[in-house]
């Protein structure tokens, strides 16, 4: 970077001491998490499978409205796609392992030619746009005649080949195996130049293609991408709870808990999502059961943290400690006389 | 002639559109807001009016209730919600008013449960006396009233916007907020005036939706949906929403009965059709709009 030739007594800075160690961290952490099978009980590998499916979701949703500036309430097409696809591969031949994978691409196949007309909508218009689009996929794949009685649903009879340990690690090696790679897409993503013109679009739209950024291009990877993540989500949510019932994998509610974790985590961080989804888990774990009420509280939680704790949890805590652990953004520092950086946020 | 019927009945549930998709297009008119729990406050006002004729008040003399007191929550719902939301930028409103959808549809079904409601029995005949034209065309009586109900509103709240101070004030307000506030336009007065007037239409619609047909806690959802294809279809004005209420209602009654003729997979019926037809408009409202940025259809099959 020429930044600190140009501007002296600045330094442009990616990574800290805190981040680079971290990131480390995270490296150790994700083999730390693929022994879990061998090490910790069934439940806990269930639930932790459960929780990655919630990871991806919400770092996918995220990475839409976070970065791309597109708020979709109909990532549950993709959703929906992915488990619909699952069953139709598996039944027509192709392996249940090897199903769930292609599933999440197919899904992400869709999203590539409706991308260049959802994504002139602005704002509003492609929230509800994307909404018809979850309706018109799921009136689809309702008079899909070959899945057992429509409305009622399929079960996704492929992993009875496998008997109930090995199908609990396998699925839950892939899930840690797809959410990482996802994420790790994700952080590359932002990282590079596209991260850049992302930011700026979603700051300013207009700005940002009068400078040259390439709007359509940019959002429409993150769309892509998204889709792949929230149809392999959908796919791999089967490989746990195997009913597929068209009305309830399309619902919108998917998409309310993507906004959900996204917001309380926080909106626009990487590290954000992750913890938006393990609060997510600990509140259905929790009041799961309680049915209408805690559907209440997630919207009412939904509503509060948009007015009041915009930035949610994790990003309030980059603003106030300066943190930041995964580097996706600059900083920008100032050198002082002695040379010594010192702590002001880009 | 069971086409032309199927026509006809298409313009008329046009009106029920309407009424149902000027109180969004208002919002978006004067706010820029897409409200993402329109369809759930329509069928909130259903569920007040129900709970009023439960206990014996005519339906239509409910709405002298009903609406009054949706207006008055909408004025409650810009100052506690749209506002600040508003000032956090253009994502923030599109997540509040998602959350309030969440926790409007669940606390109606935690009150009145999954049952299908309707105002058949409190409207008596009415529900089903009709004009026959021919032996095939029936004109439902309920129908025109609401076709007319929705000219009224829509022609009133063109007076409104146009022949008194605070409609003026309010288009002015559309136009550039920080001018019209120094010319000394209120704007938080308009914005939370404009906000009542679009929860009494929705109210007003959920309550013509109980009279034509049954809804539940959760009929919002397409509700909203259908409110938003009537106005892209119309072109986002005021009487653009009975012109995409008219072609979404037709695309809906005539997709029922190219279904029922075998012509079509049923997914494409009623509802399905409607949104073909939404897509099919939006694809070309945006082909048009490309082209227009590369000088126009002309220019470009000239340069091909």
């Amino acid at each position: 970077m020429s930044a600190h030739a140009e501007h002296p007594g600045l330094a442009v800075q990616r990574w800290t001491r805190t981040s680079i160690a971290s990131t480390l961290g995270v490296g150790a952490l994700i083999g730390l998490l693929a022994l879990v099978p061998v090490a910790l009980s069934a439940s806990v590998t269930d639930r932790l499978t459960t929780l990655y499916v919630y990871v991806i979701l919400a770092a996918m949703w995220n990475a839409l409205a976070g970065y791309a500036g597109l708020v979709s309430v109909g990532q549950q097409a993709f959703f929906g796609l992915g488990g619909y696809f699952a069953i139709k591969l598996s039944t027509n031949g192709v392996g249940v392992y090897p199903s769930l994978v292609l599933a999440g691409l197919l899904a992400g196949a869709i999203s590539i030619p409706i991308s260049p007309f959802m994504l002139r909508l602005r704002g509003g218009e492609f929230a509800i746009g994307m909404w018809v689009v979850a309706e018109v996929c799921h009136l689809y794949v309702n008079g899909d005649r070959s899945l057992v009685a429509g409305a009622t649903g399929t079960s996704f009879t492929g992993l009875n080949a496998y008997n109930t340990t090995d199908r609990r690690d396998y699925n839950y090696w892939l899930t840690l195996t797809i959410a990482v790679l996802l994420l790790g897409a994700l952080f590359a993503l932002l990282r590079s130049r596209l991260g850049a013109a992302l930011q700026a679009i979603r700051d300013d739209e207009d700005a940002a293609r009068s400078v040259g950024v390439r709007a359509l291009w940019a959002k429409g990877v993150v769309f892509v991408l998204a889709a792949v993540g929230c149809g392999a989500a959908g796919a791999l949510w089967l490989a746990s709870f195997p009913t597929f019932q068209p009305a309830s994998n399309f619902g919108v509610q998917w998409t309310a808990y993507m906004i959900f974790m996204a917001l309380v985590g926080g909106l626009g961080t990487f590290e954000g999502p992750i913890i938006g989804a393990i609060v997510f888990f600990v509140i259905q774990d929790q009041w799961g059961d309680q049915g209408v009420w805690y559907l209440v509280g997630l919207g009412g939680a939904a509503i509060l943290f948009a007015l009041l704790v915009p930035r949610g949890v994790w990003g309030t805590v980059e603003e106030r400690f300066g943190i930041r652990l995964l580097p996706v953004g600059y900083w920008l520092r100032k050198v002082t006389a002695h040379g010594r950086p010192g702590t002001e946020p880009a | 002639m069971n086409w032309l019927d199927q026509v006809i009945q298409g313009i008329l549930l046009g009106g029920y559109y309407a009424i149902l998709a000027s109180g969004l297009a208002l919002l978006f008119g004067v706010m820029r807001v897409i409200n993402l729990a329109h369809g759930d406050l329509a069928i909130l006002g259903a569920f007040l009016a129900l709970v009023l004729t439960d206990h014996g008040v005519d339906v239509w003399v409910s709405l002298a209730v009903v609406l009054p007191v949706m207006a008055a929550g909408g004025g409650l719902l810009y100052l506690g919600v749209l506002e600040r939301s508003l000032r956090s930028g253009v994502l923030v409103p599109l997540l509040s008013t998602f959350g309030l959808a969440i926790v409007i549809e669940n606390l109606l079904f935690e009150k009145f449960g999954a049952d299908q409601r309707s105002f058949f029995s409190s409207i008596g005949t009415l529900a089903y006396s009709s004009w026959q034209v021919t032996s095939q065309i029936t004109i439902g009586k309920l129908d025109v009233i609401i076709l007319c109900t929705a000219i009224g509103v829509l022609g009133g709240l063109q007076i409104f916007l146009s022949r008194t101070s605070l409609g003026r004030a309010m288009r002015a307000t559309a136009e550039d907020p920080d001018t019209a506030e120094l010319v000394g336009v209120n704007s938080r007065a308009v914005y939370a005036m404009a906000t009542a007037l679009a929860l009494a239409t929705a109210a007003l619609a959920g309550v013509f939706l109980g009279m034509r047909q049954t809804f539940d806690p959760y009929a919002g959802q397409a509700q909203l949906i259908f409110a938003f294809e009537a106005v892209v279809i119309g072109g986002m004005t005021l009487w653009g929403t009975l012109v995409g209420g008219i072609v979404l209602g037709i695309a809906q009654t005539v997709g029922n009965q190219m279904v029922a003729e075998g012509w079509l997979k049923d997914v494409w019926g009623g509802a399905g059709a409607g949104h073909v037809v939404f897509l099919v408009v939006l694809a070309g409202r945006l082909i048009y709009g490309a082209l227009e940025e590369r000088g126009g259809v002309r220019t470009v099959l000239g340069r091909a």
